[in-house]
């Protein structure tokens, strides 16, 4: 018999439903790994007792006959959405005693879907990192490891905790968020699915705000359909938010099973880097060669401004950062700092103390962007620059239907690798930062190891609002790839 | 563009982040290092292009304008690190600010 770990949401689902496995059991047993597998260090603050409350109650109703969509489904919140009642912190000192008194909108869609709360994973601070290492919280280890090395990997980030914990078996599935790739990366480094779907799909309400016009939340899972399955539920219009879409919400799951046949692939000749690793190259060609055979069409397109999306984005968003991150000023919540003196004197100890080296890089980048002077050479430059990025995709949808690329440049690396500089760590999301900047759906699909043994990803990327289409060739290439290697470090 | 120690301290500043002076050569490096890699910029032609402040170009939704909760003084806090409650009402405490 499957371990209940083993599961995928999907099967899960219908072993309750038959009443094979309990909601308690199936909650029992995640909260076990991830006491067992504590040192991946996945989870900020994990919540037995609410588990254990939510299984129950999802077992009452599964009983009555009154089973919601994700009842007793054990998943993990990534500790950047608010939880009520449930300390938050975005993995930073600023916030790490702060208890929301309300909850985000995507996590509340969740619990009222019936699913089960087993905790807050691990973050880079305020997600702005590509390796989860600049957590206050300490690093988030991947349970993948190289061939005959036992060297600690990252499992990229920001969303790394999530990742690791979906990787390893400790939940279901989680929630995540991608500003400039971290969902994708992450469930790239340790063999997930991953979505970041359309900008506006999913309220960002009570989300712990990075760069307000990339930030989107979607879900990391262990297989397309299970992804499918937790976008629908976190998806959807949300007054409180003005920028959520007042657009339908499709059954994504249904999308999973259609096929490719006719669809028109892109391939976009600016994605084959100069150096770009053999091993990427051949397994972007393998996913070509895959959805060829599986009925679709493949077809070269130019997106002319990809190299300039990074340089971009390292405009816009350290600017939103900075201004998001104003708020934290040690008055309402959070760190407060006073060495005497006066309010000014408050604010800077509070800041200085309360932000670790990287957010408050972003910051001061932020700050020097935006600043008289330089406003119209660096943000306004950039938000044109950013217009011409939106204009590539516009031209090359009307000839493709969806966009094959690789979803990193690279597998997972050692902790404390690519570390010199702060630039060399920010060319980990050259292939995900795009699909930010012009709000569009795409997906990391596991398709491979490297020489290493280690997982690698495919990136498909969509249209605005079909997310469906995203599906339908994550699916297809998840079908081919037949993607069956473990984790060293896994629950059962 | 390059940023020297003065200007360093002086977005610190605006930022109200403090910087230990023995910090500021490295973070100089640093924000020069980023801000060259993003120099690259300059090379996009972007005449007449009509800049994208958004990932769409949404038409904002408006809510009805309508109080919808309230009498939530203690939610609001719980949270805070001081508060002065007095005959007034509760209050968020800050060092002193007018003499």
């Amino acid at each position: 018999m499957t371990a209940p770990t083993d599961f995928t949401i999907a099967e899960a689902r219908a072993a309750l439903a038959a009443k094979r496995i309990s909601a308690k059991e199936l909650t029992a047993a995640h909260l076990a790994a991830i006491e067992r597998l504590k040192d991946l260090n996945a989870f900020i603050t994990v919540t037995p007792e609410r588990a254990l409350a939510d299984a129950a109650a999802a077992d009452a109703r599964i009983a009555r006959g009154e089973a919601r969509p994700l009842d007793g489904i054990p998943l993990a919140v990534k500790d950047l959405f608010c939880t009520s009642g449930i300390r938050t912190t975005a993995a930073s000192r600023i916030l790490g005693t702060f208890i929301p008194p309300y909850e985000s909108t995507v996590s509340a869609k969740l619990w009222a879907a019936g699913a089960v709360c087993l905790g807050k994973t691990n973050l880079d601070e305020f997600a702005m990192g590509s390796s989860n290492t600049t957590s206050a919280f300490g690093n988030v280890v991947n349970p993948w490891r190289r061939r005959g090395d036992n060297r600690d990997l990252v499992p990229g980030g920001s969303s790394g905790g999530s990742a690791a914990a979906v990787a390893a078996r400790l939940c279901l599935g989680a929630t995540a968020t991608d500003t400039g790739g971290s969902i994708r990366q992450p469930a790239a480094f340790t063999g997930t699915v991953g979505i970041k779907p359309t900008y506006g799909r999913c309220s960002r309400w009570g989300i712990v705000a990075f760069a307000s016009s990339l930030d989107q939340a979607g879900p990391i899972a262990r297989t397309v359909r299970d992804a499918a399955i937790l976008l629908r539920e976190m998806s959807g219009h949300d007054p409180k938010d003005s920028t959520s879409a007042d657009a339908p919400v499709p059954d994504f799951e249904a999308a999973v099973g259609r096929g490719v046949a006719g669809l028109r692939i892109g391939v976009p000749r600016e994605y084959r880097l100069d150096g770009m690793a053999p091993e990427i190259e051949a397994l972007w060609q393998q996913g070509i060669a895959w959805l060829q055979e599986a009925g679709a069409t493949i077809h070269d397109i130019s997106l002319p401004h990809t190299r300039y999306a990074l340089p971009t984005y390292y405009i816009v968003a350290p600017a939103e950062a900075s201004s998001n991150l104003a708020r934290y000023d040690g008055v309402r919540y959070g760190l407060r700092v006073e060495e005497g003196g006066d309010l000014d004197a408050m604010y800077e100890a509070t800041r200085g103390a309360g932000f670790g080296a990287e957010v408050r890089r972003r910051i001061l980048i932020g700050t020097y962007v935006l600043s008289a002077g330089y406003y119209d050479a660096y943000y306004l430059k950039a938000q044109k620059v950013r217009a011409l990025i939106q204009r590539d995709f516009d031209e090359a949808y009307r000839s493709v239907d969806a966009i094959l690329t690789p979803a990193t440049p690279s597998s997972a690396f050692a902790i404390g690798e690519k570390q010199d500089d702060p630039v060399t760590m920010y060319l980990n999301d050259v292939f995900t930062v795009p699909a930010n900047l012009a709000g569009l759906p795409g997906i990391s699909v596991p398709a491979g190891l490297d020489a290493s043994g280690l997982p690698l990803g495919l990136q498909v990327l969509g249209r605005a609002f079909d997310e469906e289409t995203v599906f339908r060739v994550a699916a297809a290439i998840e079908a081919a790839a037949g993607f069956d290697a473990l984790p060293q470090l896994r629950a059962a | 563009m390059s940023l020297d120690a003065e200007t360093v301290r002086r977005i610190a500043a605006l930022a109200r982040i403090r910087v230990r002076e023995e910090e500021v050569a490295r973070l100089q490096g640093e924000l020069n290092h980023i801000l060259a890699w993003i120099e690259q910029l300059s090379e996009v032609r972007t005449e007449g292009v009509e800049p994208l402040p958004g990932a769409m170009r949404m038409t904002l939704t408006m809510r009805e304008d309508v109080v919808s909760d309230g009498d939530l003084h203690d939610a609001i806090l719980a949270n805070a690190p001081d508060r002065a409650d007095n005959a007034m009402g509760s209050f968020f405490a800050v060092p002193k600010v007018v003499e």
